[in-house]
């Protein structure tokens, strides 16, 4: 396999002289697939993203195309909104955010295109708090692309009017999520909606359908016109279409962002011959592989999974951690997910305990407290954890009850922050329950001190 | 069943005309109304689930999750038709993720099961979940007894505790209104009371701030909960977060008799029931009547009984001899009563009634009139301010009761009695409840007179010209009937006895037509109402059971109903 970056949405990002502002993207060819787009039916825009199998670049990873296609602008009578979801918050990923300050005006374009094509006139790009000077970049790029008619009435003689205004978060995780997202564009506290009835396609923002797109996803929106579906569709591997920009950050040499084909590099080579190897020259212990929530996966150990071979038999094969190529389906057989692209290396001296003591502790404080589960159950793992860590455990009877509130909490939640929240608890437990027992049975004789 | 105009949901109430589906719950399938949301169907069937953020009438939240069931949908063959089963009805296939009943409506071939092993692990665990920062102080909660976190436990708890940890503190015994006290550590954040206040009373001041499990209820900055429907938030409240202040640390709720009855604050009748315990009257909470009040009352409507708690009741007859009242027994003090009023004739007789006594006290007076020969008989009006709610433009009870029977004449009269007194035309007055100087009499025209009879519970400006102070029973002290301002007949409760010797209305008028006119047939409650049945033509036909807990829309009513209708057609049009 290439160890080749293919830097599609990376293309310009980081290549010196290489500015944000309009003239320099125009120079290199900005807004062409704009107009490449608008000289091409609505429908025709989306059929050309459903043949391209483009998958959401969020977390979940669903079909972009589907989701368009849950609203058919010729039977709504409300209108309809795009949602371009900047809200960049999960612990490990940091690529919408060079999306953003470095070339913002793809972000644009793709957006434009694709509320082109699903008939929206207003759409908003919902960017975390944190991301201030974020805000700023996007703002003059908005006011750049008004001031070519990229935006704004009649955008490019075709009779289109099109507004995108930003509007910035005030720094809460659950914002990400795209119900809770919503409620906070309409003003209110983020409480993720119910689902049933509150899918964004039917009664979204101001109870009008509404399309959530992460910001790479849109970006690759543009991507997909400039190519053609069907092409797009040629890179990466089937079902796991286009480039993924990979989030490394922890223990290896070259933390950073890469672009590559999805499913062409695995996660060996990733490390060690893309990011330069493990720091130190230490051992690999584990890798969370997309973004915080996702399940941990140990170095150690063989993955058993079942794959279509070339003639479409199911054959079931054994991977170590470093052959899992990095592509939505094979990280779900082993277990995990693709996630966000938020890769977190961790080495033989890092301590797990304290990685998910440190974890627990970032979902108990982002927990929106809407919901019994998570409000009560993701507080209780932080102090069970922080109690353990600390040396007050009490031994096998914590590991159970670490695992049994987790199981409690996922799968019972208005949003999937309960996973998000729990997953970790239970994949640490089982890919290192030794490391718990370990900690839990060693109490520091502290208590018995203050007793 | 109609729905309340005011309610935004009626989650419970199917429309009429909705069709039946079949739907298997915990393995029998039933027919119930397609759309009806898996919690209400439950309980239709029988099979309870238990919830605490769900309200029929609020909109759906989702957040306690205690009503997690598992939930199953036709299981599809090949060609997209379901596959039925021996049985005749479709196989179901059971979805890995529970589902929540509030917001799950029921569709044809649907599958509920609320007692796998999959729903009873969601409950307990939430049920777990609510309990383990809760401060468990039930000793001291006035909750206790009707608290759902105790009643659920009970069910569905463990009767241990895994959590060793620190409990999060939150703010306790917060003011947040005139009426309520807020205990945030008992909350539970079911956002009953926030929705209450926004969608039915529209009122938008309660809300959550901070994160987490240190998520808090709260006012919204520099606003109190101080609308007039505040207290229905603690009737909702599923725990003890909220409590009313009037009601907390006086009585242990199990120890409440409950008595069903109506409200006689205003014309709307709200329907109640009385808290009492040994003789005394503690509360008094709505009852629903999708009819008249739905789930809920105005805050004032609820402290009427304070008034009839006072000190000064009158609990004895009293006879006035040399300028002092003294007391007396019911015989003498009737006996004197009448054979004085039988001194006078009729076109020297005025009667004061009112519109807050019963339709049974006012069907007596009104032949105690006839009687005596008294055409001079009215009430008082109490005109006042409707809201778009539950409060009604008519401060009397039973002013459609009073004009039915005879005895009002919406207070048009008042003015001739106050001038006949003031002449001397008229030289004995009889009052029932009212005060005559309210009704333009002043205290000089009552010196006047030659008797007065009072009839009442408490003094006021015009008791002290009296002749006879006849002590009757008040709201909640006897039973009876009236007519709220949509024409609809309603049963008041007893829940107490009136205090010392104080009678119900009907036997003193009774005891009095018998010593002043020698009528005599009627010996028991049930006689009253049967013999008003049979002469006054709404009554026709009814009876006292016939009636029933949530009143009767009487047939002539529509005519009063088009005149009347202040509030609720404010709140359609």
């Amino acid at each position: 396999m290439a160890t080749a970056q293919r830097r599609i949405i990376l293309k310009n990002i980081d290549v010196p002289g290489y500015t944000n502002d309009m003239d320099c993207y125009l120079k290199n060819g900005g807004y062409e697939v704009l107009k490449k787009a608008f000289g091409m039916e609505q429908t025709a825009i989306k059929d050309e993203v459903k043949k391209s199998q483009l998958r959401g670049r969020g977390g979940a990873g669903f079909s972009c195309g589907l989701k368009w296609s849950f609203i058919d602008a010729s039977k709504v009578t409300k209108p309809i909104y795009l949602i371009c979801n900047a809200d960049e918050s999960e612990p490990g990923t940091f690529k919408d955010r060079q999306i953003i300050h470095k070339d913002p005006h793809q972000l644009i374009e793709g957006m434009v295109m694709s509320c082109y094509a699903n008939n929206v006139k207003l759409a908003y790009i919902y960017i975390r708090g944190e991301m201030s000077e974020g805000a700023v970049i996007l703002n003059r790029a908005l006011d750049e692309a008004r001031a070519k008619n990229f935006l704004g009435k009649n955008i490019l003689g075709k009779g289109y009017d099109l507004e995108i205004y930003v509007h910035r978060g005030a720094g809460a995780y659950i914002c990400g999520e795209e119900t809770g997202l919503i409620e906070s564009l309409e003003g209110k506290r983020a409480y993720p909606r119910i689902k049933p009835p509150y899918f964004p396609a039917v009664l979204g923002l101001y109870m009008c359908p509404t399309i959530v797109n992460n910001v790479e996803t849109l970006c690759n929106v543009k991507h997909v016109i400039e190519m053609g579906g069907e092409n797009f569709a040629k890179i990466g591997t089937p079902n796991n279409t286009g480039t993924r920009i990979l989030c490394v950050s922890g223990d290896v040499n070259k933390p950073g962002y890469y672009e590559f084909e999805c499913g062409s590099i695995t996660m060996g080579e990733l490390l060690h011959e893309v990011c330069g190897g493990i720091k130190g020259g230490r051992k690999l212990k584990a890798i969370i592989p997309g973004g915080s929530s996702s399940k941990v996966l140990r170095a150690d150990q063989a993955y058993k999974i079942k794959q279509k071979d070339a003639d479409g038999n199911m054959v079931e094969k054994s991977l170590t951690l470093e052959d899992i190529p990095m592509d939505f389906d094979t990280l779900a057989a082993v277990g995990s997910m693709a996630g966000s692209g938020g890769i977190i290396v961790m080495d033989d001296s890092r301590d797990m305990v304290e990685c998910l003591a440190n974890l627990s502790e970032f979902y108990a404080h982002e927990s929106c407290g809407q919901c019994t589960p998570c409000r009560e159950g993701v507080l209780w793992m932080k102090k069970i954890l922080h109690r353990v860590s600390h040396g007050h455990g009490r031994g096998n009877e914590d590991i159970d009850l670490l695992q049994n509130v987790a199981d409690n909490i996922a799968g019972r939640t208005i949003c999937a922050f309960g996973e998000a929240a729990s997953w970790p608890v239970q994949s640490f437990l089982e890919k290192f329950r030794p490391d718990f027992e370990k900690r839990a049975g060693e109490s520091s004789g502290l208590e018995k001190k203050l007793s | 069943m109609s729905t309340h105009p005011m309610n935004p949901f009626n989650h419970d109430l199917a429309a009429p005309d909705t069709p039946l589906v079949n739907v298997q719950v915990n393995g029998n399938w039933v027919q119930v109304p397609k759309g009806l949301n898996v919690v209400e169907v439950a309980r239709t069937v029988g099979s309870f689930i238990p919830h605490y953020c769900y309200h029929p009438k609020l909109s759906i939240s989702g957040n306690c999750r205690m009503c997690l069931f598992e939930m199953g949908t036709p299981k599809m063959g090949p060609d997209r038709k379901p596959i039925m089963g021996a049985d005749g009805k479709n196989e179901i296939a059971w979805m890995p993720r529970p589902q929540i009943g509030c917001a799950t409506q029921v569709s044809e071939g649907m599958g509920i099961r609320t007692d796998s092993p999959l729903a009873k692990e969601c409950r307990n665990g939430v049920m777990e979940f609510l309990l383990i920062n809760h401060p468990l102080d039930c000793p001291i909660c006035d909750q206790a007894g009707e608290c759902k976190l105790q009643e659920y436990s009970n069910d569905y708890g463990r009767n241990y505790s895994r959590f060793v940890e620190d409990k999060v503190k939150k703010p306790k015994n917060v003011d947040i209104g005139e009426r309520i006290v807020l205990d945030d550590e008992r909350c539970i954040l079911c956002s009953r009371c926030v929705r209450f206040s926004k969608e039915v009373v529209h009122d938008d001041v309660l809300g959550f701030v901070n994160r987490g499990g240190q998520s808090t209820l709260t006012t919204h900055p520099g606003k109190r909960l101080d609308n007039n429907y505040s207290l229905n938030t603690v009737d909702i409240c599923p725990v003890g977060a909220l409590t009313s202040k009037d009601f907390r640390f006086k009585m242990r709720v199990w120890f409440l008799k409950e008595t069903a009855s109506i409200s006689t604050w205003d014309g709307t009748g709200c329907n109640i029931i009385i808290g009492s315990r040994e003789n005394t009257v503690y509360r008094i909470t709505p009852r629903e009547n999708e009819a008249v009040n739905s789930c809920w009352m105005p805050d004032e409507a609820r402290f009427e009984f304070h008034e009839f708690q006072r000190e000064d009741r009158f609990t004895k007859p009293l006879v006035k001899m040399q300028n002092e009242f003294l007391p007396s027994d019911w015989k003498d003090a009737l006996q004197q009563a009448g054979l004085k009023l039988k001194k006078y004739s009729g076109d020297q007789i005025a009667m004061i009634g009112s519109a807050r006594m019963t339709n049974e006290e006012l069907y007596l007076l009104g032949l105690l009139a006839k009687e005596l020969n008294v055409a001079l008989i009215d009430v008082l009006p109490r005109p006042k301010e409707a809201d778009a709610f539950l409060i009604s433009n008519d401060g009397n009870p039973n002013s459609t009761g009073a004009r039915v029977l005879g005895i009002s004449q919406d207070g048009k009269q008042l003015p001739l009695i106050a001038e006949q007194i003031g002449s001397g035309q008229v030289q004995a007055l009889i009052v029932f409840g009212e005060d005559p100087v309210a009704c333009g009499i002043p205290i000089s025209s009552l010196e006047k007179l030659g008797l007065y009879i009072f009839a009442g519970t408490v003094p006021n400006a015009s008791t002290n010209q009296a002749d006879y102070i006849l002590p009757t029973a008040a709201f909640g002290e006897k039973r009876g009937t009236m007519i709220n301002i949509f024409g609809r007949l309603q049963r008041l409760g007893k829940a107490v006895n009136p205090p010392g010797q104080a009678c119900d209305d009907w036997e003193l008028l009774r005891d009095l037509r018998s010593a002043s006119t020698g009528g005599n047939s009627i010996h028991n409650y049930e006689d009253v109402f049967r013999s008003m049945a049979a002469e006054h033509a709404p009554f026709a036909g009814l009876s006292w059971s016939k009636i029933g807990d949530l009143g009767i829309a009487l047939e002539w009513g529509a005519a009063v109903r088009g005149q009347e209708s202040v509030t609720h057609s404010a709140v359609l049009s």
